[in-house]
């Protein structure tokens, strides 16, 4: 079309009315993001607005689709260990962990004691850290621009720091195998884990002197963006968003996979469902994280961190399917993996839990405004990395 | 919980007419599922959703699998008697079959009040062109609501009753599904000034070679 055209038919009454005219009759409809900060990523949500009243809310996809499962069915078993990395980019070590796991139930793999408390240790580590930036986002989110989210990433950064001392990556770090860990953990490194675990409380404290009691967080999160118990599990919610919704559900409980049946931890569960719960879920999550953290450091035995009998080069499972799911920080992740004998998964899906907790984002905003939208999405706690695979 | 098999007398004693089999999973993991018709699917996914002692309130995960056409070799043995009298030889005979191709959606379902799973529920379409319909279970557990729009973008099953059928991760003009096996992506060759190797090789199938002059 070109521009001549364009301004032969200038817009008529009927585009501008929403706008310009009588706005109680009329919805508006905004398109919020993919470039909008409050978005976390490149998400998209086509609100419709009554007044300021969210009355409809479609979310769009894709903007960082690479077809994950596709590259992964082109590769080895192996081959797709680092790219579970870069599919929540902020819990490389978890997503590592579901991957092994699936692939160990896939072929029958045993893994050393030793590589499974190394195993919780880091997946504690990666809960504490994602569950501070993700209060350090959310705060951002309500409006108390920068300082919640540097302290939260002054933390995150001495958690990264341990993360590159073992595994050579701060954030991409391909630390798991099939059968066990790459490298082992260095008693010095050990030392530098239980002097961070140590510390972290106080941390905490000072975090939730600053934000907990805060007049304005409550205000803006309580009572905003209500799931209820019943409605939450027929949408597959999981992780802290469905114990914020007061369902006892934790598959570090409930499947009690690798050590975790060994170490003395609550389940914190919230009330409401609503925002504030599901931050509070978080702050209280960190504090057990924390616990089990103690524990394992304490009782680490010695040993290989890696099966000897595990293949790494040639390995190709016999035909058969699993499906390896572990307790994430966001929530379930699993891996789906079908093989049909060959070196490449003939099929190899991930079930990602912030992609599924979006399931009820319309509903959740129902009713509400714009600026709470922005905070029940936040709540949420989403990547879009796993989102959009 | 009861084993699958039991699972599916319950199921076929409860729906005369439905056709319920047990599909065993050979790999170390024994996730054995359960394949059902898909005119019966969403009455047994009821069914598995509210009776007391499965309890299956969360659908986790669904995924679609693409199975292509292919060719399987049947070792068949037969005995042939000697007609001297002799001892019978067995022969073995290879006899080449094309299994269909179809296209597979895979739930797997756990019961967070009575913490058992997985049951791993299979539907299976006719073909992978023109018979792809299968029902949605979105009426039943709505965390399928995404996850069929994923499959139905990605592997192109056409889920009768879901709420929303649109693509998810694909942008809305897109024309195939590419997590088929025999996807082929498009010609979206850019220009380059010094094309080489694989690069090169695809800009040789972009342009098609110039006409010859006339002498």
């Amino acid at each position: 079309m070109n521009a001549a055209a364009t301004l032969a038919a200038p817009p008529t009454g009927a585009h501008i009315r929403a706008v310009r005219g009588e706005l109680s009759g009329d919805l508006l409809e905004v398109s919020m993001g993919p470039h909008h900060p409050s978005t976390h990523g490149v998400f998209r949500m086509i609100v419709t607005l009554d007044g300021e009243t969210i009355v409809r809310l479609k979310p769009v996809f894709g903007y960082l689709h690479r077809n994950h499962e596709k590259l992964a069915e082109n590769t080895s078993y192996l081959g797709s260990m680092p790219y579970t990395d870069r599919l929540d980019y902020l819990n490389a070590m978890t997503n590592n962990w579901a991957y092994a796991r699936a692939v160990e139930q896939l072929a029958g793999i045993a893994v050393p004691e030793r590589a499974e408390y190394v195993r919780v240790i880091l997946a504690e580590l990666t809960r504490l850290l994602n569950h501070t930036c993700l209060a350090g986002f959310l705060m951002q989110d309500c409006g108390c621009s920068g300082t919640p989210l540097m302290y939260a990433f002054r933390e995150r950064e001495k958690i990264l720091d341990l993360f590159e001392s073992l595994s050579g990556s701060r954030m991409m770090c391909n630390y798991q195998r099939f059968g066990g860990c790459r490298v082992d953990p260095t008693a010095d490194w050990l030392a530098g884990a239980k002097k961070l675990v140590g510390g972290y409380g106080a941390f905490l404290d000072e975090f939730e002197a600053l934000l907990t009691g805060n007049e304005i967080l409550l205000a803006r999160t309580q009572g905003v963006g209500r799931l209820g118990a019943a409605l939450a599990i027929n949408a597959g919610v999981t992780g802290p968003m469905l114990r914020a919704a007061g369902v006892n559900h934790d598959l570090r409980k409930v499947d009690g996979y690798g050590v975790y049946p060994r170490f003395q931890f609550r389940v914190p569960l919230g009330a409401h469902g609503d925002v504030y719960d599901r931050y509070m879920i978080r702050i209280l999550e960190m504090r057990e994280s924390l616990a089990i953290l103690r524990q394992s450091l304490a009782g680490l035995p010695a040993g290989p961190v890696m099966n000897p009998q595990a293949k790494l080069r040639g390995f190709r499972p016999k035909p058969g399917e699993a499906y390896g799911r572990i307790e994430g920080p966001k929530g379930e992740i699993g891996f789906h993996l079908v093989s049909d004998g060959g070196p490449n998964p003939w099929r190899y899906h991930v079930r990602a839990p912030s992609f599924i907790n979006l399931t009820l984002l319309e509903d959740l905003c129902l009713g509400h405004t714009v600026a709470d939208a922005v905070i029940i999405l936040g709540s949420i706690d989403i990547v879009l990395g796993e989102v959009d695979r | 919980m009861e084993t699958l098999a039991q699972l599916r007398d319950r199921l076929l004693a409860r729906f005369p007419a439905a056709e319920v089999t047990v599909v065993t999973n050979p790999s170390p993991s024994a996730q054995h599922a359960l394949r059902v018709d898909a005119h019966h699917a969403r009455e047994i996914a009821g069914f598995l959703r509210d009776d007391p002692a499965l309890q299956l309130d969360q659908c986790t995960n669904v995924t679609g699998i693409d199975w292509p056409e292919k060719e399987v070799v049947d070792a068949v043995r037969t005995t042939v008697p000697d007609p001297a009298g002799g001892t019978p030889r067995v022969v073995e005979e290879k006899i080449k079959r094309l299994e269909p191709g179809r296209l597979e959606v895979v739930y797997h379902l756990y019961s967070i009040a009575l913490r058992h799973g997985p049951v791993v529920l299979r539907l299976v379409t006719g073909n992978r062109t023109d018979a792809v319909t299968l029902p949605s279970l979105t009426p039943v557990w709505r965390s399928c609501e995404f996850q069929e729009r994923e499959v139905f973008d990605l592997f192109g099953v056409a889920f009768e009753g879901h709420p929303d059928l649109r693509r998810i991760l694909m942008w809305d003009g897109f024309q195939d599904h590419p997590m088929r096996r025999d996807y082929r992506e498009p010609d979206d060759y850019e220009w380059e000034p010094t094309p080489h190797g694989d690069v090169l090789a695809k800009a040789k199938r972009h342009y098609p070679a110039p006409a010859p002059s006339a002498p």
